[in-house]
């Protein structure tokens, strides 16, 4: 395997998608409003929900509507404490899924159909790369760049999460074992599944924008998990999680499979 | 000693009804510059697709640098560099970052990169722009940089598609002397597609010809001339005042002439059939009392090949 071609390719997809400003302000943008923005809005949920006419105890009866797995964790909590806890920590971890998922998509998009698209494929094709590792390459350089973003996400929630419930909670409650399970495992599944669904979109789309929105139905089973746990009908426990992490990797093995039997130089010479 | 460093033997690629590519047998020697011509369509791409592995060969055999290409393709393309016909750099990165990750991607020696990177640059005239995003550069820059890539891992086989086109005079200029310093000097095989028969003429050793994806000739620019171009130029200058007689003596000249004669200028000229007439068609001039003070024959050019194999229409076309 030329490993030094390969991180050639990575880089250079890499540098390509930080000049892109479309790739680059969703990247950025929608991190930063969910891990940055909406811990504060959740911290302050308890009070707001008072000043809104409302009162805790509706909070109170939508935990109640919730698994008894779920009601146990929050249990040892005030109820102020398990409105905080209940948001930052259980429904917006099917939304952390979103950001390595549209990051893979975003920068795969750009990186197969948009080099198409940009027509400089062709001579990517003409140096001494296989066909695997100009595929691995472009792998690499959509789910590095996942991954990263993704801690980088994590991280920040991290610090939002704990500081914006200080006052309410006085501890560092977050995170908990639920979600070290989630970014470590679930979320490079996720990452692998925005990135070999644009694989396969990519091979008939038009351009980057073609694949991107075509690739864009990828979000709609987070979107479902996201109402699952809503609606009370499941909630992200450690091994749900996990068990959702194996799903994810098997449909990526199963995707990544497919890609690499298109991403073959005639098939893709013949298309440009 | 000549040895072939590209063979091909009865290749044929198809895609779906239409035969890109049609029972193609050609060499080409090591060190010679070898002109690929013919029209948009004709299977000059693929053919240069095929022999770098890029594209697989619906039958026939080819052989490049002792390699076949299909199984050989990374190994062969370390040996080969491809100039497309759309000069495709990355827009978004400087001039010299393109060229540095390709110097990565052909596995030049680290120590070397440096110097070779900033040659090329200079070379083409690109130095002042190297860390400028290639977004800003016009066609023919891009199209320098792109000869540049294709030259960064000095590759023993070169298979340039249109190097000069969107380049101005003296860029073209420079690049035809390197392509024939790179044969003569250095050694290298370059395989040449072009529609610049001028260029090709001067260029090339030898040239194939192809029309809908079959060769349609091969031979060195003067023997297809001999071989294809049966028929003459020549201009003749008569006394002026003898022009309109001179016209008509000629016009019932056949089958000294072909067609009728043209006055260009001053100038009569007319089309023959070969050099051998010319002596007869002084004699004729003569013998009407016409004073004939010059007479020369155009010497036939690739051009003429071109259009005597394709007919007029289709080449105009």
């Amino acid at each position: 395997m030329n490993w030094r071609a390969i991180f050639a390719i990575v880089r250079k997809d890499l540098k390509i998608v930080l000049q892109n400003k479309g790739v680059l302000i969703p990247t950025i943008m929608v991190p930063l409003i969910l891990f940055g923005i909406i811990p504060w809005l959740s911290a302050l949920a308890p009070s707001m929900v008072n000043m809104g006419g409302t009162s805790l105890d509706e909070i109170a009866t939508l935990i109640e509507q919730m698994p008894i797995g779920l009601r146990t964790e929050l249990a040892p909590y005030t109820l102020e404490q398990q409105t905080i806890v209940f948001f930052l920590v259980y429904m917006l971890a099917p939304m952390f899924l979103i950001i390595p998922l549209m990051v893979a998509s975003v920068i795969a998009a750009d990186s197969f159909a948009g080099e198409r698209e940009r027509r400089t494929l062709e001579s990517l094709l003409y140096t001494p790369t296989s066909d695997r590792e100009l595929f691995i390459a472009k792998l690499i350089s959509s789910w590095l760049a996942a991954i990263v973003v993704a801690l980088a996400g994590f991280l920040l929630y991290i610090v939002m999460a704990n500081a914006a419930a200080w006052p309410t909670m006085g501890m560092i409650f977050f995170p908990n074992w639920m979600w070290i399970v989630l970014v470590l495992w679930v979320s490079p599944a996720a990452a692998g599944l925005g990135l070999g669904t644009m694989v396969l979109v990519s091979a008939r789309a038009q351009g980057f924008q073609d694949a991107y929105q075509t690739g864009g139905a990828v979000v709609i089973p987070v979107l479902l998990l996201m109402f699952g746990q809503l609606s009370g009908a499941m909630y992200f426990s450690t091994w749900i999680v996990f068990f959702i992490g194996l799903i994810l990797w098997v449909i990526d093995v199963a995707l990544i499979w497919f890609g690499s039997r298109i991403f073959r130089r005639g098939r893709l010479i013949a298309r440009l | 000693m000549n040895h072939s460093v590209i063979r091909v033997e009865k290749l044929t690629r198809r895609f779906g009804e239409n035969i890109a590519v049609n029972d193609l047998s050609l060499e080409v020697q090591a060190g010679e510059v070898f002109g690929f011509l013919g029209h948009n369509g004709a299977g000059k791409t693929t053919t240069v697709r095929l022999l770098n592995g890029v594209l697989e060969a619906h039958s026939g055999s080819m052989r490049v640098l002792d390699l076949d290409p299909l199984n050989d393709g990374p190994s062969l393309r370390a040996r080969t560099g491809v100039l497309t016909e759309s000069a495709s750099v990355e827009n978004r990165l400087t001039a010299r970052d393109n060229l540095l990750i390709y110097a990565d991607l052909f596995s030049l020696p680290h120590e070397k990169i440096s110097a070779r990177v900033s040659e090329l640059l200079d070379f083409f005239g690109l130095s002042k722009y190297a860390d400028e995003k290639m977004e800003a550069f016009s066609t023919g820059m891009r199209q320098r940089l792109a000869l540049a890539r294709t030259l960064l891992h000095d590759p023993e086989v070169l298979f340039l598609d249109e190097p000069t086109a969107g380049l101005d005079p003296v860029a073209a200029n420079q690049v035809n002397e390197l392509i024939a310093n790179l044969s003569e000097e250095k050694g290298r095989t370059v395989f040449l597609c072009t529609h610049n028969l001028v260029e090709a003429q001067k260029l090339c050793d030898r040239v194939a010809v192809m029309e809908h994806g079959k060769l349609a000739a091969i031979g060195t620019p003067k023997d297809l001339m001999q071989q294809y171009v049966r028929r003459l130029d020549v201009d003749i200058e008569v006394s002026p005042e003898q022009v309109d007689v001179a016209l008509n003596a000629l016009s019932s000249a056949s089958p000294l002439t072909q067609g009728l004669p043209r006055h260009v200028n001053g100038n009569l000229t007319l089309t023959i059939p070969s050099r051998d007439v010319i002596p007869a068609l002084v004699s004729l001039l003569v013998k009407k009392g016409i004073r004939v003070y010059h007479i020369a024959a155009h010497q036939p050019s690739l051009e003429d090949v071109y259009f005597a194999l394709h007919g007029e229409k289709e080449a105009v076309q």
